[in-house]
């Protein structure tokens, strides 16, 4: 057991210490300073903006900004729904897959545009090759880059002093792509090739077993995809079971590459911020408040996973190893474990152990991860959260001692509040309404075991089991405890419209906060002023979280994993 | 307005084409060049070019001369993977395990407390090829007396295939059962008559 917290450490330590290099080269990279990457990469981006028709030094207010990301979104929504719609003729598809149904590729659509990666269908017998490289691959280095671009604009916002623009949008997401995801998506599958992972345009291949029967192996363009699911936060795997597959992930060292990638360019985001805003001492306290929520949460996840499951061990078997169902052996339930807490407080949502199997409060972990939704978070998009609850913490904070709140210098007023409260507030609102809705139709359909055949477990898991959904959902992650039936029309739609309003509204209202805010002055700081770099204020951030981000959710989660793990002592 | 849209489109194709086309044809490119064996899928020929599986795809086993996998919940279909996806609690799961549990400990011979819990869940694709050593182990002395050799030639071979955790620390140690069943028919001969049926 004790070799499993040294990989689990080992794991985060390496991802911190490289973050601090990848957040550097990110603040060159969009403050359009000269990098070591440029000669290969700046053509590419070059083409890009020229091939677009952008003026690289057009600048752009928050409005412009937020209609330009607006606009490129629908385009490829469109795109990729079409391209979906009509795969079964388009070319490279060698295993004959149909075309996707309206709802599904609705819900399926919106999902990788809001970076979500909801999947409420299976890889191999879902999707053409075609399909997963111009509409699935393309949209995860493009949403992600979406994200990434928001999240720099805010804050150039934060940072500004009497600023009425915040950057171009096409030149930000140009960067974003070419300069920082394509590069180390490369590395990445380049790694996965030699691990293992497959990269060819040939269809299933049929073996003879040693037994002589029969096997199809469904195989493709695995690799490219699988790297940029984890370094985008996309988290929608090529195969139905994600990267507990042996192909998605064949080896430990695979395995460790790709927690690396869920959680570097989220870390790394921190320490760009401190670039920005000529305040490395703020990154710091930020990056530890993350640190001093997601530490915890390892840890007892670790230990759950790694303690088993007591209904198990009732029936007399050896558990030594932890609670099995679900995960695979070359990882074991330490980095099993390590992987579920990564990857929803990130909104990644790939898995490499199935979370509908977690232990009750194993899996009440990934659930507390995605309702916070801001610990290192999406890449971009969790780090808004995180200035928005920072902002919010700050005006906490000014009331208390009676001062007007103030961050970087600027006063924090009624109308920043409103559109924090705006971003905050529609969380709770779509995965608790949701939720409540699921249960309203499970309750008034009349024997919905088989009316509606939703759930695969009874009781108070099969509760967790919507719950689950509308949170991926809403937090934009993805995951999923899989056992839900859920590619049905209500949750096609259903969830698809929480995708789509999850995504769009955290990220316009903090442009139109970062709008107000820069138009501000700012004042220089005195010995009266709320210092945001202090570890008084690391504190003051972290009880807010903690508090208003899961008070609202402490009924469900009693409801839910709470109460089935009571039942199974 | 109009400049917007058209830009929107614009960006939309170039990155289809750069990001769909060009970054996949250069993993193809690399792989194919320096890991064309990975990147075909780690597939398994026999020297007549037949192909008799993956080694990281696990396949059925159920003769009593060969090592046996993880349980599947989706009965090794590599064509279609996943878990079961069953709640710890679930009744039904319980039921599977205990039924497992039955079947292992008298193909074995072995005590309840003996069986490793691998080999009475299934694992999160259904496709997991490993098992860890003392499942092996577990299945030795029945690979053994079914095969009418000594005990200790099938350790050995346990042991030649147990692949320790990366870097000593990462990941878990295991053995491939194909790989595993391979060199048992390669260096044993293959069981022709299938034995106690």
């Amino acid at each position: 057991m004790g070799t499993e917290y040294v990989a689990v450490g080992f794991t985060i330590l390496f991802t911190i210490a490289t973050s601090l290099l990848l957040g550097r080269y990110m603040f060159k990279v969009f403050t359009g300073q000269r990098t070591l990457l440029d000669p290969v990469l700046f053509p590419i981006e070059r083409l890009v903006l020229r091939v677009t028709g952008v003026n690289p030094n057009e600048q752009q207010d928050w409005k412009q900004y937020s209609v330009s990301l607006l606009v490129s979104n629908i385009f490829m929504w469109l795109a990729t729904f079409a391209i979906v719609s009509i795969q079964k003729v388009l070319p490279l598809n060698p295993d004959g897959i149909a075309n996707m149904g309206p709802t599904l590729s609705f819900n399926t659509i919106s999902s990788f545009t809001t970076n979500t990666n909801l999947q409420h269908y299976s890889g191999e017998t879902g999707l053409s090759y075609f399909s997963q490289m111009f509409a699935i691959t393309f949209l995860q280095f493009v949403t992600a880059a979406t994200g990434v671009a928001a999240c720099i604009a805010i804050i150039r916002g934060l940072a500004g002093n009497r600023l009425t623009q915040l950057g171009n949008f096409y030149v930000d997401l140009t960067r974003a792509t070419a300069r920082v995801f394509l590069p180390l998506a490369l590395l990445v599958g380049v790694i996965l090739i030699w691990q293992g992972t497959p990269m060819t345009f040939e269809g299933a291949v049929k073996a003879t077993t040693l037994e002589g029967q029969e096997q199809t192996i469904a195989r493709g363009v695995v690799a490219p995809e699988v790297s940029i699911k984890q370094l985008g936060t996309n988290g929608g795997g090529y195969f139905g079971p994600n990267s507990t597959h042996p192909y998605e992930n064949p080896t430990p060292i695979s395995n460790f590459a790709e927690t690396w990638s869920i959680a570097i360019i989220p870390m790394a985001m921190v320490w760009t911020l401190g670039y920005m805003v000529g305040r490395r001492r703020l990154a710091v306290v930020i990056f530890v408040t993350m640190l001093a929520v997601y530490l915890p949460m390892v840890t007892f996840a670790v230990a759950q996973e790694a303690g088993g499951n007591p209904a198990i061990a009732a029936l007399g078997v050896d558990q030594s190893t932890g609670s099995m169902e679900g995960k695979e052996v070359r990882f074991g339930a330490g980095l099993s474990a390590l992987w579920a807490v990564t990857t929803t407080v990130t909104s990644n949502g790939s898995v490499n152990a199935m979370h509908d199997s977690l232990t009750p409060l194993g899996g009440l972990m990934p659930l507390i991860g995605m309702w916070l939704n801001n610990i290192f978070g999406g890449v971009g998009v969790g780090f808004i959260n995180m200035l928005i609850f920072v902002i919010v913490a700050v005006f906490v904070a000014g009331m208390m001692i009676g001062r007007t709140p103030e961050f970087l210098g600027k006063k924090v007023e009624a109308k920043e509040m409103k559109l924090a409260s705006l971003a905050l507030l529609w969380h709770p609102l779509a995965i608790l309404v949701g939720t409540a809705i699921a249960c309203y139709v499970w309750a008034t359909t009349a024997d919905p075991g088989t009316a509606l055949a939703w759930l695969k477990n009874p009781g108070a898991h099969g509760f967790s089991e919507m719950l689950y959904e509308f949170t991926s959902s809403a937090a934009n992650n993805g995951s999923g405890f899989e056992g839900l039936g859920d590619n049905t029309p209500f949750w096609n739609m259903s969830t698809g419209l929480v995708m789509l309003l999850s995504r769009y509204i955290p990220i316009i209202a903090p442009l139109a906060l970062a709008g107000a805010l820069a138009a501000k002055p700012a004042s220089p700081e005195t010995a009266g002023s709320l210092r945001a770099d202090s570890a008084t204020f690391g504190f003051t951030l972290w009880a807010v979280i903690v508090i208003l981000g899961l008070l609202m959710f402490m009924p469900v989660a009693v409801l839910g994993p709470i109460a089935e793990h009571l039942a199974l002592r | 307005m109009f400049k917007e849209l058209k830009r929107g489109i614009l960006f939309t194709i170039v990155m289809m084409v750069l990001l769909g086309g060009g970054y996949h044809v250069v993993l193809w490119t690399i792989g194919r060049a320096v890991f064309p064996s990975q990147s075909e899928g780690s597939l398994i020929r026999r020297a007549d070019g037949t192909i008799v599986g993956s080694r990281l795809i696990a396949q059925k086993f159920t003769r009593p001369e060969y090592f046996q996998p993880r349980p599947s919940g989706v009965d090794y279909n590599a064509a279609a993977t996943g878990g079961t996806n069953y709640g710890p609690s679930n009744a039904d799961h319980l039921k599977a395990v205990q039924e497992r549990l039955d079947a292992v400990t008298k193909q074995e011979g072995v005590t309840v407390g003996q069986v490793p819990s691998e080999m009475v869940t299934a694992s999160g694709g259904g496709m997991d090829p490993h098992v860890p050593p003392s499942a092996a182990e577990l299945q030795a002395t029945r690979v053994a007396s079914t095969r009418g050799v000594p005990i200790e030639r099938v350790r050995a071979l346990i042991h030649a295939h147990t692949e320790p955790p990366a870097l000593g620390f990462l990941g878990r140690a295991r053995v491939n059962v194909l790989e595993l069943n391979l060199a048992l028919d390669e260096t044993l001969g293959a069981v022709k008559a299938v034995a106690g049926r």
